[in-house]
């Protein structure tokens, strides 16, 4: 005895198997992140508004890398429209766009983190805080190191506004060239890149868009392989392609979703 | 004469599989969902004894703090080094042994053995399917257990050893102690409930879409839909642990503070974090698994008795709608339980309210489903064999289990039982007698559908006997230790504060333990040096019987009626010689007019075989 | 869900509608953050907008609009525990008696 139904619906139930397992398994996902979404809502309203960082992140490259998402979403239906419509070629050249979309979106996502590790927040022991950059750009400093290097000053660049000034004036576009400051290593408090460690914001801010970031990755390579050597399954059983490429869609779609949201609150509002 | 008396290969199942599979494809990587559930089972019980074996070292230290454990101590000073110095165990050995017992156990040894063993084996056997719906995926599922296992294992050898902080790792707790025990449970656990997640997609999927032809909802054996809510249990319930974990481990790691609280102290100085976290939201987001956990244990242990009762009462289960209502109450009701067990933790009236009332729905369709079994005895002529009188044990035992636990579920007397051994007592009650028992009868029951053979049925009597007198000398003194005021995760056993006793005014304000309940401490310890022995010749009945155990005559030698017993024995790869259909209910025991006592589910209505 | 080919190219032009409309969405989100309307109502508008995004790659991308009913069931489950989830620790965080200092 075969398994039945991996390529045609069940009579009763109207589906194939492989999405009930896929919509079973997108309803744990939904599990997951409502978890991790209950999380950002209860650190966020326990946070003073000044210690959460708001403006830090580029608004023009988070909008670009959202409509990278969406635009591979649609080529991702488009896709298993075409296996649908018996156009094998066209459902290839729609399955490479959105594995290169994938690609983009990961690849602009890394250099937003590259960007978080080099910008730094210093609080002093007077009790104000600035947030700039270190000389030489380093990534990951903080203060022990700093001190075990045995320096006694640090030169920092400092932004024109601290988060804690609001919304809108960090709104303002920072035009104009800052001059390097230095800071004694006896006047800081604590040092710390834009890094999980730094505050609760950035804590839920990598934790959810790295956890997404690990879902495009996952989807990419299904896609990939769908792409590549599943596609060959065209010429011996095209019903279950089809349904594979539903189904890996389904995934993708969702991993959208999620992206849906997680934009504006981490990075608008 | 029945026509399923014939243990020959029925011919045609070979024909399908022309390919002889090597070793490792056929044992070690098979996607046989028998296979697999075999190997889950053999894995869960050397976890289960594992984490047994944890638990009678705890025993001896808590019934002679600071003596050096006899017979293995030596190994343990030689394995684990300066924390079993001299053989004795050290409160850090201790704590980390009361957390990987209470985590084995839970999530190596139960859940597996109830969920991936006899779900995996039964489930596909009972609906009628050639396998599950996910052959690979069920691979991948337990593969991602033993790698978990293997972690956790790992984690005892490790430098500072295996975590420390109770198997339920409160934060900050959990993070704060400087050891990477922590680090190796989490990441244990998420390969644990990734294993489960796979687990239960495929399950679930193979309930809804491999049902055979005419096996609709309500002719289900009870025991699919144990597995069936079970299996959503797991699916919902697992993923906030998961984000849980995985924040914990981000803490741990990467220095962030989701569940540290801003002015945290450890060890009298500041702690070098951001601050701004909740340690309530962990255990928010552990016990929102937690509770239904409970329930992942305990419901595929009632699906094991059920079917082991209606076999053995040779008449219909009592209240079949009723049992499958209740299970589906049980599921859903124990997603909006779970902060029960954080009443002391400053929670307001108004959540707390909402939550005892939650919690006392929810104890209505747990004693519907006992009273349906109670009352499928009444008038039954009942076969005492060995799977029958661990399931008759299950009864009373579970009932004290379940009983116990209402005290726990209103604040106002959890207030005084919290985390005392009263709490220990009543869990165990509803888990070691319960659901292993449970889990044994399970065990006798299919065992010889699995190899052919019987297991001995005088040892099975020993088993059984000696389990159930020694379980209740180990739980019962427990009860009246918790009431007593002993509290729970003592390395001494309490022997520090049996003494204390604070007065003010002429009253006693704390009493002290008293010596009568610092005794008791030895009568448990002799209790699980038994309850160990009298494992031994069900250890031995397994092994032996599976070469040496009385040939079963019949494919169905229980004379059953659900599909598993139509198949031949052992079920050859694809299962069923000719797809089973199925005419009837999975209880038609003692038909009026009918000339056996039993009609099995795939038999049509006029009588005739189908196969 | 239909498998006949004319359907399929209806559906297309319906893709390339909901896709266009995600697109004028995020930049409505967008603009919507720079206009000030005091912090709550900011929130209430990303979300209403990120709602109604999502609502329509779920519809129209994973088909939901024409689904069977088994999935309907296990996701109306899965959103009231989630609801459950959500709510309920927070109701637990909100029902917190007040605390006393007492020294």
């Amino acid at each position: 005895m075969d398994i039945p139904y991996t390529s045609q619906p069940r009579p009763d139930t109207g589906i194939y198997n492989a999405k009930v397992g896929i919509w079973l398994f997108l309803a744990s996902e939904v599990m997951l992140f409502g978890a991790l979404f209950s999380t950002y809502i209860l650190l966020r309203v326990g946070a003073r508004p000044e210690d959460w960082p708001t403006g830090l992140l580029n608004v023009p490259i988070g909008t670009f890398n959202t409509a990278v998402l969406i635009a591979s979403s649609v080529t991702v239906v488009m896709a298993w429209a075409s296996l649908k419509m018996k156009q094998f070629n066209r459902f290839k050249l729609f399955q490479a766009i959105t594995v290169l979309c994938a690609l983009t979106f990961l690849g602009i996502k890394s250099f937003e983190y590259r960007d978080k590790f080099t910008h730094y927040e210093v609080w002093k022991t007077d009790g104000t805080r600035i947030t700039g950059h270190l000389e030489g750009k380093p990534m990951f400093m903080t203060l022990e190191k700093v001190k075990a290097a045995g320096k006694e000053s640090i030169l920092f660049t400092p932004d024109l506004h601290h988060y804690s000034e609001g919304k809108k004036a960090m709104h303002e576009r920072d035009h104009g060239d800052h001059k390097a400051v230095e800071i004694p290593v006896a006047q800081i408090k604590r040092l710390s890149a834009f890094v999980p460690a730094h505050s609760t914001y950035f804590a839920i801010y990598f934790t959810l868009t790295g956890l997404h970031a690990l879902h495009v990755l996952g989807g990419a390579v299904v896609m990939a392989y769908l792409f590549g050597p599943g596609a060959k399954m065209w010429f011996t059983d095209p019903d279950r392609l089809t349904n594979r490429v539903e189904v890996s869609g389904l995934f993708w779609h969702f991993v959208d979703l999620v992206w849906i949201f997680l934009f504006p609150i981490l990075y608008l509002l | 004469m029945q026509a399923t008396t014939h243990t020959m290969p029925h011919a045609g199942v070979h024909e399908a599989h022309h390919e002889e599979q090597g070793f490792w494809r056929k044992y070690i990587f098979s996607t046989d969902h028998k296979v697999i559930g075999i190997q889950y089972g053999l894995t869960a019980l050397v976890f289960l004894l594992f984490g047994f074996f944890l638990m009678m070292m705890m025993r001896w230290q808590i019934a002679h703090p600071g003596q050096p454990i006899p017979l293995v101590g030596w190994l343990l000073e030689r394995v684990l080094g300066d924390v079993a110095a001299k053989g004795v165990m050290s409160p850090d050995l201790y704590n980390s042994f009361g957390a990987m017992h209470g985590t084995i156990m839970v999530f190596l040894a139960i859940v597996p053995l109830a969920f991936g063993a006899f779900g995996n084996y039964v489930v596909p056997l009972q609906i009628g399917a050639p396998d599950m719906a996910f052959p690979r995926v069920n691979m991948a599922s337990y593969q991602a257990y033993v790698l978990g296992g293997i972690i956790m294992f790992v984690s005892f050898f490790i430098p500072g050893g295996a975590a420390q902080a109770g198997w339920t790792s409160y934060s900050p707790l959990a993070t704060s102690i400087p050891t990477d025990g922590q680090t190796f449970w989490l990441v244990g656990m998420i390969f644990l409930i990734t294993s489960s997640l796979l687990g239960a997609v495929n399950f679930i999927a193979t309930i809804i879409q491999l049902r055979a032809p005419g096996m609709t909802w309500m002719r289900l054996p009870f025991f699919v839909w144990a597995q069936f809510v079970t299996g959503f249990l797991l699916l919902l319930a697992f993923p906030p642990l998961e984000a849980a974990g995985i924040m914990q481990l981000m803490d741990k790691v990467a220095g962030t503070s989701f569940f540290l609280p801003t002015g945290l102290a450890v060890g009298g100085e500041l702690a070098n974090i951001s601050g701004g976290g909740s340690p309530l939201l962990w255990q928010h987001l552990f016990w929102f698994l937690g509770h239904p956990e409970v329930y992942v244990l305990i419901l595929p242990a009632m699906g094991i008795v059920c079917e082991v009762i209606a076999n053995n009462t040779r008449k219909p289960i009592w209240g079949y709608k009723s049992l499958v209502y209740s299970a589906l109450c049980i599921g859903f009701l124990s997603f909006i339980v779970w902060a029960h067990h954080m009443y002391l933790t400053g929670m307001g009236t108004k959540v707390a309210t909402f939550f005892q009332t939650t919690t006392m729905i929810i104890s209505i369709p747990s004693v519907i489903i006992l009273t349906c079994f109670f009352i499928s005895l009444w008038g039954g002529s009942i076969r005492f064999n060995t799977p029958m009188l661990f399931c008759l044990a299950f009864l009373p035992m579970f009932g004290i289990g379940g009983l116990t636990g209402l005290p726990l579920g209103f604040a106002a007397s959890d207030l005084h039982l919290h985390d005392t051994y009263y709490v220990i007592a009543h869990f165990h009650y509803v888990v070691a007698p319960g659901t292993i028992f449970a889990l044994f009868a399970g065990i006798y029951y299919w065992f010889p559908k699995m190899t052919g053979r019987m297991m001995n049925e005088f040892w099975g009597r020993v088993h059984f006997w000696g389990s159930l007198i020694f379980m209740n000398v180990v739980f019962q003194p427990m009860f009246a230790q918790g009431m007593s005021g002993m509290i729970r995760r003592m390395a001494d056993g309490g022997a520090n504060y049996a003494t204390a006793t604070l007065q003010k005014q002429g009253v006693e304000v704390i009493g002290g333990l008293s010596d009568k309940m610092m005794n008791l401490h030895t009568m448990i310890l002799w209790g699980a040096v038994f309850l160990a022995l009298v494992q031994i010749p069900f250890i031995i009945n397994v092994f032996w019987s599976i070469k040496h155990g009385k040939k079963v005559t019949s494919d169905n030698p229980w004379n059953a009626t659900t599909l598993e017993w139509q198949t031949p024995t052992p079920p050859p790869h694809g299962n069923f010689a000719h797809a089973p259909t199925v005419h009837r209910g999975p209880y038609e025991y003692s038909v009026p007019g009918h000339s056996s006592d039993f009609i099995p589910q795939n038999e049509t209505d006029k009588g005739s075989r189908q196969h | 869900m239909s498998d006949h080919t004319d359907d399929i190219s209806k559906h297309v032009r319906g893709y390339m509608i909901v896709g266009g409309t995600l697109l004028i969405g995020t930049i409505l989100t967008v603009l919507a953050s720079y206009v000030d309307l005091g912090h709550e109502w900011n929130i209430v508008l990303a979300l209403i907008i990120a709602t109604a995004k999502a609502s329509l790659v779920a519809l129209f991308f994973m088909h939901l609009i024409s689904e069977r009913q088994m999935i309907y069931v296990v996701l109306a489950f899965t959103a009231f525990f989630l609801v459950g989830l959500m709510f309920l620790t927070i109701g637990a965080y909100a029902d917190f008696p007040p605390l006393t200092t007492t020294r």
